[in-house]
């Protein structure tokens, strides 16, 4: 495997602009579905669960349940847009349209696109995560100065799983494959980063290893700049949160250079 | 191109899996002409074509794509290359004009560059009035036409094509061809893959046989039917066939294959033996001149490949 580091060039953005005008066409329908299904799991858990929690507990960082959930909710879907993106769309243009290889006849390397798409989901996954703030910040469950700031960590959480993602794309023989990721890895881990339930509820083990879960960084870092306060250790989280796309956007290009340029 | 070759490949090789699916292969094109890659399935071309692109790196063997070394620069070398592949790939989520746009992009090319460009390349292509058709509704031939013009966009000078015609009919077939000669009197150079001997033999100037990885015979279509075959074929067919090759034919022919039900005799004089088919109305038979597939298939056998 030729495991040289990605070497990308500017021509990355034309990637990027080219899923981005693919986007813009169905624009509305994809905001919509993007918002609908956070959306429902929010406003389901937090008003019903919520209603059996009165008190703004100290575990909700004094605030009530829904903002609790709203704010863990904002970089879930975060993660769920650059996933959805990296995987099934990413794995229609490079398998299925053979669009990836289209543009590497052009003077686009296999590293520009990866590293296109790459942006291209976490661009995504911010525009999930923005919409998600917007209508909690309307309902007045998060302090909206704060909740600006948060957006460039929303992206480097969709940086983080989109190139996760896109290890897994690389493997991936059909769309089938992506279930295993999904039930196997993100859904164990938003129960495992406080997206849900504070982290504090579970045993120590569960804890223990919540700390290597990019998504429980994410959360750590994004929470309580929603609740209007700077989080402990931001630094270790982003540290975190980038290292895991540098490494796995690593990965994902050896991988990918094996699959198409062999 | 300060003086580069088009392309020049030199001893090239590449093996997957323990197999040499390209064992040496050396050829180079001169500027502004069209050269062909002939074989059959399996024969090595696609490969050829990836390694010549930098699409895959060989085991051995030097590549110089428009005066760059490839893989090394092949993103710069691609910069002056047009490619048409063998399967379309065209991008289902825009129109005509918008496939075109988007490509010109990966090449640098801006929008306002292209807003003169792209009616010139959709109407190059057969396809003016269609700027706003999603790629779904088109034809199979306006497809294979959009993919020529998409290839166009950047102005290239070498273009390479991997078996152009392939699932066309003969009309469809006939524009692009036409297309493409247009193309080499505007001084494009060309390099196309094809298992269509007809092909070959009205747009390549020159040309490689390939199979197994290796060019087994390179030259001018007219000099390649000269040098390998018997000017005339007579092929016999008709009840008896067979049998008669095996009784007969040796009398009137030193080289006679048999491929079914039919008799292909190589002769240079066809007349002694068109006298003798005479005598028995059971034979039919049809005289013609040799051509490209009886060279193809004298040099890469009749067996099927698969």
């Amino acid at each position: 495997m030729d495991w040289t580091p990605p070497r990308f060039s500017l021509r990355a953005l034309a990637v990027w602009r080219r899923n981005f005008l693919v986007w813009r066409k169905l624009a509305i329908p994809s905001v919509l579905g993007n918002l609908a299904d956070p959306m429902i799991y929010m406003f389901g858990l937090g008003y019903g669960l919520g209603s059996l929690m009165p008190e703004a507990l100290p575990q909700f960082h004094g605030a009530s349940y829904i903002a609790f959930l709203a704010t863990g909710t904002v970089c879930a879907s975060a993660m769920n847009a650059a996933s959805f993106e990296a995987l099934y769309s990413g794995f229609s243009r490079m398998h299925v349209q053979k669009t990836w290889e289209a543009i590497m006849n052009a003077p686009v390397s296999l590293d520009d696109v990866v590293v296109g798409e790459l942006l291209w989901a976490a661009s995504k996954a911010t525009l999930s995560g923005t919409a998600i703030l917007v209508v909690v910040s309307a309902l007045g469950l998060v302090q909206p100065p704060m909740a600006l700031a948060v957006l460039p960590i929303v992206f480097l959480v969709g940086l983080a799983f989109a190139a996760l993602g896109l290890i897994v794309t690389a493997l991936a023989p059909s769309y089938d494959f992506f279930m295993y990721y999904f039930t196997l890895f993100v859904t164990p881990m938003t129960l495992l980063s406080g997206v849900f339930f504070p982290l504090e509820q579970l045993p120590a083990a569960f804890q223990a290893a919540a700390t290597v879960l990019p998504l429980a960084h994410g959360v750590e870092a994004i929470r309580p700049m929603l609740f209007g306060r700077l989080p402990e250790g931001l630094a270790v989280h982003l540290a975190v949160l980038a290292a895991v796309t540098v490494v796995a956007l690593w990965i994902a290009v050896a991988l990918t250079r094996r699959r198409l340029l062999r | 191109m300060a003086g580069g070759r088009i392309l020049d490949a030199e001893g090239l090789r590449k093996s997957y899996d323990g197999r040499e699916v390209v064992a040496g292969v050396s050829f180079s094109l001169r500027p502004g002409e069209c050269y062909g890659l002939l074989g059959p399935n399996g024969a090595g071309k696609t490969t050829t074509l990836r390694c010549c692109l930098g699409l895959t790196a060989p085991d051995a063997g030097s590549i110089t794509l428009a005066g760059e070394p490839v893989p090394a620069r092949a993103r710069e070398a691609r910069a002056r290359v047009g490619v048409v592949p063998q399967f379309d790939n065209l991008d289902p989520d825009f129109t005509a004009a918008e496939n075109l746009r988007v490509y010109a992009r990966y090449f640098g090319i801006k929008g306002d560059a292209m807003d003169a460009r792209v009616p010139e390349l959709l109407g190059f292509a057969g396809l003016s009035g269609k700027e706003n058709t999603g790629i779904k509704t088109l034809s199979g031939g306006m497809k294979r036409r959009l993919t020529l013009a998409r290839a166009l966009v950047n102005d290239p000078d070498l273009l390479i094509l991997d078996e152009p015609t392939t699932g066309l009919d003969p009309q469809a077939r006939h524009l692009i061809w036409e297309r493409l000669k247009r193309l080499m009197s505007a001084g494009k150079t060309i390099l196309l893959t094809t298992h269509f001997m007809d092909e070959a033999e009205r747009l390549c100037q020159r040309l490689a046989i390939m199979d197994d990885g290796r060019i087994i015979a390179e030259g001018a279509p007219r000099d390649l039917i000269r040098g390998h075959i018997e000017p005339q074929v007579v092929e016999v067919y008709g009840e008896g066939a067979p049998e008669w090759a095996s009784a007969e034919a040796g009398r009137f022919t030193r080289r006679c294959e048999v491929s079914g039900e039919t008799a292909f005799c190589y002769v240079a004089d066809a007349a002694p033996l068109l006298a003798h088919l005479e005598e028995r109305p059971a034979l039919r038979s049809l005289h013609r001149p040799a051509n490209l597939e009886d060279v193809f298939l004298k040099l890469t056998g009749r067996e099927l490949r698969d």
